[in-house]
């Protein structure tokens, strides 16, 4: 590419967005920082506090360390799972098939009507202890009914399940990535006699890599913000087993008001949020495979 | 497409179709067990929404004693009674201050978004790659942190349970990801477009209206598409801001039902007000599924 000369229309063109940046993303940031070190109930202004809010999460607040370690959970079994079956989907679908798109299209809906708080009243008929659908499926093979909003474990696997559930989006993106990937490099590879599994650990898996770290990225900030399935099925309980973070922050913020502590807490979760996203990102060059090969020219 | 490497003719093709035969044969075999999982899968995930727009026309009772989706017979009163609401507003009422927010919200979208999009793709001014930085930045900035001081920002400007809360800040190409989207696709217009308008003696507002936007017609369509799905999912946003009960939007009214009935156990109602809450969106994706599928492909958006 030459270089041009300033064309300063193109500013004018993105004002819009400056603005946008400025007052809705980078003021609240700032803000929420400042405010993590009040103590602020929005009728009196904001008192500053110095590092307590910090201090008393960490040391004194039950909730908050129960709610973390939840919160751990809750992403560690998600977020892998999730992956897995869009993968694992995805190859399936990734064969020359009859009837592809009905089926693309079956596991694409729950995941674009997901967000709607008409699942979530979906999932508590579905996992319902006395007679949800369920429940008299697992009875089909046997198995005692579970009271699945009434024990810690279950609870939270529920919330798991209905994300799993979702995992067309990400399917969807595998899939592209599948389809572009060219032939000729199969073609090629035959050609040397490469069997099936090398074809697939060679081939395959390399130049998917990096759309399992985009969706591993962007699933992961996602599933650390839970807030809708926690709040609308199980309400973070039964005994705080689902109290997830998103839902903490919730409450203290705009249940209780207390806004300086709900900052630090915000504050504390966007830290968390960015060790792992970082976590990832530095491993990346270990195992994410960047060519030129699937681009298909330009 | 396929560009044949340097090797022996006769070679290749030997091997090809020997390996050609082996394939045919297996084909059959891996498209049998590919059918089987995927219908197997796809019952899974169809089947709780079926069961559920079985349930809407059940009896209470059978709802929780039976399997099946078919109900034994059709029933609309859960329908006419869950849409009246025990409250004081019908349905109809909250499906309007959806649009309300809607509206609004999916024009601000477009116009903020493909303009910001225009300067990006099409300009080369100062501190562009910052600004680009700073604009791939907000996709993976966890919005949570953010929270507490836009609440703040609305409540100063006594914006607070007001529709205007919710699509104000869509003006301002505040969604990363349409403008991201947008980006892409501009720069799939060849460049010889604007350059030949330039000599037709077009202005750079002009190119964007009447060459570049018409042509930018499927992308424009997949961003309203899912500024809709996402503004028609929200509950956060509602659920922070909008505090009295005539400005509710369906999402916040469907959770307000389910609260009412778990007293009453008009099970039905609720699930049939579901259904409905969920309407619009499944209209809408049937009716544009490629746009979706399309929109989620190249760019990766989030669902």
């Amino acid at each position: 590419m030459n270089k041009r000369r300033f064309d300063y229309m193109g500013l004018l063109y993105i004002t819009p967005w400056i603005i946008g940046f400025l007052v809705f993303t980078l003021y609240p940031f700032v803000a929420s920082f400042i405010l993590s070190f009040t103590k602020y109930d929005i009728l009196s202004p904001p008192k500053f506090i110095g590092f307590r809010n910090y201090i008393k999460m960490f040391t004194k607040d039950k909730n908050f360390a129960n709610s973390l370690m939840v919160t751990f959970k809750y992403v560690v079994m998600t977020v892998p799972l999730k992956l897995i079956f869009a993968l694992l989907i995805a190859f399936v679908l990734n064969f020359n098939l009859r009837g592809i798109n009905f089926f693309r299209t079956a596991y694409y809906i729950p995941s674009i009507l997901g967000g709607n708080v008409a699942v979530a009243v979906l999932w508590r008929f579905l996992f319902s202890a006395s007679g949800g659908l369920v429940n008299q499926v697992i009875g089909l093979f046997g198995i005692d009914p579970v009271n699945w909003f009434g024990t810690p474990g279950p609870a939270l696997f529920s919330l798991t399940l209905l994300r799993i559930w979702q995992f067309g989006s990400a399917m969807v993106i595998f899939l592209a990535a599948l389809q572009d990937i060219p032939q000729d490099l199969y073609d090629a590879a035959a050609v040397d006699g490469a069997n099936k599994f090398t074809v697939f650990r060679k081939i395959t898996i390399p130049l998917l890599t990096p759309v399992i770290f985009f969706n591993f990225i962007m699933q992961l900030i996602q599933a650390f913000q839970e807030f809708n399935a926690p709040y609308l099925i199980t309400g973070g309980g039964p005994l705080k087993a689902t109290y997830l973070l998103p839902v903490y922050i919730y409450d203290q913020s705009f249940q209780y008001y207390n806004m300086g502590y709900g900052s630090a807490l915000s504050w504390v979760l966007f830290v968390i949020i960015m060790i792992f996203t970082l976590l990832v990102f530095k491993s990346s060059d270990y195992w994410v495979f960047y060519s030129d090969v699937g681009e298909g020219g330009k | 497409m396929a560009e044949t490497m340097n090797m022996e003719p006769a070679l290749i093709e030997s091997r090809a179709r020997e390996q050609h035969k082996k394939l045919r044969r297996k084909h059959r075999i891996n498209a049998g067990i590919r059918y089987f999982i995927l219908i197997l899968g796809a019952i899974v995930m169809l089947y709780p929404m079926l069961w559920l727009i079985g349930a809407s026309f059940k009896t209470n009772s059978e709802i929780f004693t039976s399997i099946g989706i078919i109900p034994k017979r059709i029933d609309f009163t859960p329908y006419v009674k869950g849409w009246r609401t025990g409250t004081e507003y019908s349905f109809g009422t909250y499906f309007k201050n959806s649009f309300k927010i809607l509206i609004p919200k999916v024009i601000f979208t477009l116009i903020s978004c493909s303009l910001t999009a225009y300067g990006f793709a099409r300009f080369n001014f100062p501190f562009k790659k910052q600004f680009f930085a700073l604009l791939i930045s907000t996709l993976l900035l966890p919005q949570v942190v953010l929270r507490i001081p836009t609440y703040l920002l609305w409540k100063r400007f006594k914006l607070l349970d007001t529709h205007a809360s919710l699509f104000i800040s869509s003006a301002f190409a505040v969604d990363g990801f349409f403008v991201f989207m947008l980006i892409q696709f501009f720069r799939g217009i060849p460049r010889e477009l604007d350059e030949s308008a330039i000599v037709d003696g077009c202005n750079s507002f002009e190119i964007f209206l009447w060459i570049l936007l018409p042509l930018m017609k499927p992308a424009l369509v997949s961003v309203a598409l899912f500024q809709f799905m996402w503004t028609m999912n929200d509950f956060m946003g509602p659920l922070i801001y909008i505090s009295s009960v005539e400005k509710y939007p369906v999402s916040i009214a469907l959770k307000m039902s389910i609260d009412a009935t778990s007293g009453t156990f008009e099970w039905n109602q609720v699930i049939a007000m579901s259904i409905i809450a969920l309407l619009p969106s499944i209209i809408l994706f049937f009716s544009a599924q490629k746009y979706f599928i399309e929109g989620i492909a190249t760019t990766g958006i989030k669902g």
